[in-house]
């Protein structure tokens, strides 16, 4: 029961507050300004039906695949090896701290400008964004590393990949998990700005027009689609991703 | 435990360092090992033994390869396959019992035919699936000890394997070791600060001391060691004190 109250009712309770909250404010702000929840699922079943909603979902959400892979795939790699070598580390870091703090608007207007509004352009843009971001919390896994488990992978010659993977990758489980969901919500934040400015499709790109047409309706059907879309990524493969790295954890009494 | 690990571990263990230092924290190269040489035949359980920080463990990491910034030669005996158990258990945490075991095996690319009878006979059969924050120190150590031996080494290496034990666990574990060394017989180099637990375990003990380090006494237990029983301890220990004294 009490499992059942935490686990069930008391987020259910939180939605139901939330919708009800929404419709009072709807109704003092008027339906243009912030129109109901019928509205907007209304506008999100017709986006549904014509296909311009899923279009654009599909769109925005292989940019954020493609953009997340490759800004946690060279930035974990990169974060290791700094983490690994401070002399490496010394060198780059003052252009990892650059990274961190360059605005994200300013490095996409400069890949744009520099490679033009092509698709690789906006994906570069989104990674690059993300990239010191992943860098500089794998360094910090990789800085953690114990090197007493690093001892008995060389005594016992475990190799580059089976160091990897089974002495390397677990000890940065934690960090990698950080990264990746701070990531995940960053990138796609990154690939609306990305698509308003350069791409003819896409969830930023329909906010750009719904916003041009004064349609709160399609901004907030659109924002609802893709939230609901990270959530489900969130808990159908984050989570149990989460779960299965941290399974050795749990001891029985 | 595996007839066939015996076959290849030919070849002494030949230690020859001439110098070995650290750079403190002030920048100040410390020497720790001056001209440190000892050799042990193939099949041969050794013990480097000495007081607290006398330089027992740096010199195990050389021999170890896990520190190859000294000056001079180690020759490992037969392949140079190595095998270590550790202060710590030195488990991976995220890996099972069995998983930690058949890593090492793998990279080693051993069969391990003995790995049951090993376990049953470390008191491990029934904690195989068990994760190493499942186990108590004593059960960790063991499987350590099976990590250590189910590779076949030519070279193993202990370095206070039972520290922080308590004495019985100790004990056991001892005897546990010292039937696993007779089943197979790697050349086995064990360092440890507890004279009496290298006069009970090894053929030949290496005693460090001085500032820098090198060996200073080297004795042979001819008593078989079986018959090492709790008095002839004793009066090798005692043999031991009075060869050092007479020694200069």
């Amino acid at each position: 029961m009490t499992i059942l109250r935490y686990r069930l009712l008391l987020p259910l309770a939180s939605a139901l507050a939330f919708i009800g909250l929404w419709v009072v404010a709807s109704s003092l702000a008027g339906p243009r300004l912030l129109p109901g929840p019928l509205s907007v699922v209304t506008a999100m079943l017709e986006g549904v039906r014509t296909g311009t909603l899923v279009g654009d979902l599909a769109a925005t959400l292989s940019r954020t695949a493609a953009a997340f892979v490759l800004a946690m795939g060279f930035g974990s790699a990169l974060g290791y090896a700094l983490g690994r070598r401070p002399l490496l580390d010394r060198f780059v870091d003052p252009w990892i701290v650059l990274l961190l703090n360059l605005p994200a608007l300013v490095v996409i207007i400069l890949i744009y400008v520099w490679f033009g509004l092509t698709e690789a352009a906006a994906v570069a843009a989104v990674a690059i964004n993300k990239l010191p971001n992943t860098v500089v919390v794998v360094r910090e896994g990789a800085r953690a590393l114990d090197p007493a488990l690093d001892d008995v992978a060389r005594v016992f010659r475990f190799g580059t990949a089976r160091r990897l993977r089974h002495v390397v990758v677990p000890q940065l489980a934690p960090y990698l998990m950080a990264a990746a969901r701070s990531g995940l919500s960053l990138v796609w934040k990154i690939v609306l700005i990305v698509e308003l400015l350069g791409r003819s499709n896409g969830i930023g790109f329909a906010l750009g027009n719904a916003f041009q047409l004064f349609d709160v309706s399609a901004i907030l059907a659109n924002a609802l689609a893709f939230v609901l879309v990270m959530l489900l990524i969130e808990t159908l493969v984050v989570q149990p991703l989460e779960r299965r790295s941290n399974r050795w954890r749990r001891r029985p009494a | 435990m595996n007839a066939a690990a015996t076959a290849g571990a030919a070849g002494p263990l030949d230690v020859s360092i001439a110098a070995k230092a650290f750079t403190g924290a002030d920048g100040a190269r410390v020497e720790v090992v001056r001209d440190l040489q000892f050799a042990m035949p193939s099949g041969c359980f050794g013990a480097l033994i000495g007081p607290s920080g006398c330089g027992k463990t740096t010199v195990l990491r050389m021999i170890a390869g896990l520190d190859a910034d000294f000056d001079g030669t180690i020759a490992r005996p037969g392949r140079g396959r190595l095998a270590m158990v550790f202060q710590e258990p030195a488990l991976l945490p995220w890996r099972t019992v069995d998983e930690n075991i058949r890593l090492c095996m793998d990279a080693a690319g051993v069969e391990g035919r003995g790995l049951d009878a090993m376990l049953g006979m470390l008191g491990l059969a029934g904690h195989r699936a068990r994760f190493p924050s499942e186990l108590s120190l004593g059960l960790a150590r063991r499987v350590a000890l099976a990590r250590a031996f189910i590779v076949e080494p030519d070279l193993l290496l202990l370095d206070e394997p039972f520290v922080s034990l308590d004495e019985a666990t100790a004990r056991r574990l001892r005897a546990e070791l010292a039937a696993l060394h007779a089943a197979t017989r790697p050349t086995t180099l064990m360092v440890t600060h507890d004279v009496e637990e290298a006069l009970l375990l090894c053929d030949r003990l290496f005693v460090l001391g001085g500032t820098p380090a090198s060996v200073v006494h080297v004795m042979d237990v001819t008593v078989p060691r079986e018959d090492r029983t709790d008095e002839v301890v004793a009066a090798l220990r005692r043999d031991l004190a009075e060869a050092r004294s007479s020694h200069g």
